[in-house]
């Protein structure tokens, strides 16, 4: 078994913070955590090749990083990827999973991460990728490692992978068919009286739980301020020329409107399956408001309507997109200087 | 943030703090079934409301 693996500056023994700066190195063979996976998976198994790099450069040159480490890899082939475990250490998380999931697309090759729940990796990649549940703890590096290990050893053979619980990896929102004894009526009922009881059950589909987010401070000085219109009702230009998907969606458009005070349903077309499109193809106004929000402009209500308003489809639409989707559009809207924003969903 | 919609419980559900009921699924500043100078009118106030929500601290 040939394997590759990323260490960020700490776990490859360079340093702490100070180093998180550092650009890739490359180096044959196993360092740090490299050596305890290569003992645990055994005398067949060896680390051909370490990738270090800082948790800084690794974030602010994903790409380069990313294509370099591919690179690396296309002229020493290797059975499997791996990269941490990364604890809770967000930089070191998102690096790791963007890395994996490119040598997994790219390349074909298995990986294996390791990261704690709450690591902003997780967010991005846990549908993509095996994700061990390492918790925070770096104490017990030793059992993730070795539980890495056992999943490495069941990817290299090509054997069937048990469920989050039995493998230890964090759930990636598959839904697996299975035949059991129980019925579910029965299931369901023992799960109730287990929960009147007081006592643990497990649920078969865990509830989706939103976290609060924070309440921006108000507006100001709305008469100075630039608002932006946004909507995921799915209006596109003509021929969606960014081809915006009309369900799970996974792009988002912006679309100039300076200058205009109305849209003409003519210039527009609605890329969106969940509702009937026929209002907002008459009047694409009915969605995304321009014209008020011109005659707002223009009353000195507010400052200035943004040229540009973006737009998705937000139909059938997993999370692991949107999150994506709703970081990308709220960096654009703050290069873009916008200062507050209204919103029009469907 | 303020968010328009007529499906204002999964706006509140998702953690949307700022949140102006919407007048339909398929024409959330709008309405088909009115004159079109009612349907304008409609419009600005529904839009005056989100600039009012922005301007505001309170949740909604």
């Amino acid at each position: 078994m040939r394997i590759a693996h990323y260490l960020n500056q700490f776990f490859g023994g360079i340093g702490a913070e100070e180093h998180a700066g550092r650009a890739l190195e490359i180096h044959e063979g196993a360092v740090g955590p490299g050596k305890l996976l290569e003992s645990l998976l055994g005398s067949d198994a060896r680390v051909i090749l370490t990738f270090v790099c800082g948790d800084n450069f690794a974030v602010e040159h994903q790409a380069e990083l990313t294509a370099a480490i591919l690179e690396k890899l296309r002229e020493t082939r290797v059975d499997l990827f791996v990269a941490g475990p990364c604890f809770d250490a967000g930089r070191y998380g998102m690096a790791a999973g963007a890395i994996c999931r490119a040598v997994q697309t790219e390349l074909g090759v298995p990986v294996v991460t390791a990261m704690s729940e709450e690591n902003p990796g997780v967010d991005l990649y846990r549908d993509a990728l095996y994700i061990i549940d390492s918790g925070t703890n770096v104490t017990k590096l030793r059992d993730v490692v070795a539980r890495m290990a056992a999943l490495c050893k069941k990817l290299a053979a090509n054997d069937p992978i048990g469920s989050p619980t039995q493998e230890g990896y964090l759930r990636r929102g598959w839904l697996r068919d299975q035949l059991v004894e129980k019925r579910a009526a029965t299931r369901l009922v023992d799960m109730l009286v287990a929960k009147m009881k007081g006592e643990l059950f497990e649920s078969e589909m865990p509830a989706t739980s939103f976290a609060p987010v924070p309440m921006p401070a108000a507006v100001r000085n709305l008469s100075k301020a630039r608002v932006m219109l946004i909507t995921d009702g799915g209006l596109v230009p003509k021929g969606n020329p960014d081809r915006i998907e009309g369900t799970a969606a996974t792009r988002w458009g912006s679309y100039n409107i300076g200058g205009s005070d109305d849209l003409r349903g003519e210039d527009y077309e609605v890329s969106h399956g969940g509702y009937d499109t026929r209002f907002v193809q008459e009047d694409p106004d009915r969605l995304v408001p321009l014209d008020a929000m011109r005659e707002m402009e223009k009353n000195g209500v507010i400052g200035k309507l943004h040229d540009e308003f973006i737009s998705t489809c937000g139909r059938s639409n997993p999370l692991s997109n949107t999150r994506r989707l709703g970081r990308e559009i709220a960096e654009k809207a703050k290069r873009d200087g916008v200062d507050a924003i209204i919103l029009t969903s469907t | 943030m303020v968010q328009i919609t007529a499906a204002k419980p999964i706006a509140k559900m998702v953690g949307s703090n700022r949140v102006v009921l919407g007048t339909g699924i398929v024409h959330v500043t709008g309405d088909a079934k009115l004159p079109p100078a009612e349907e304008k009118e409609l419009r600005r106030k529904l839009v005056q409301k989100a600039l009012d929500a922005l301007q505001s601290n309170e949740k909604q």
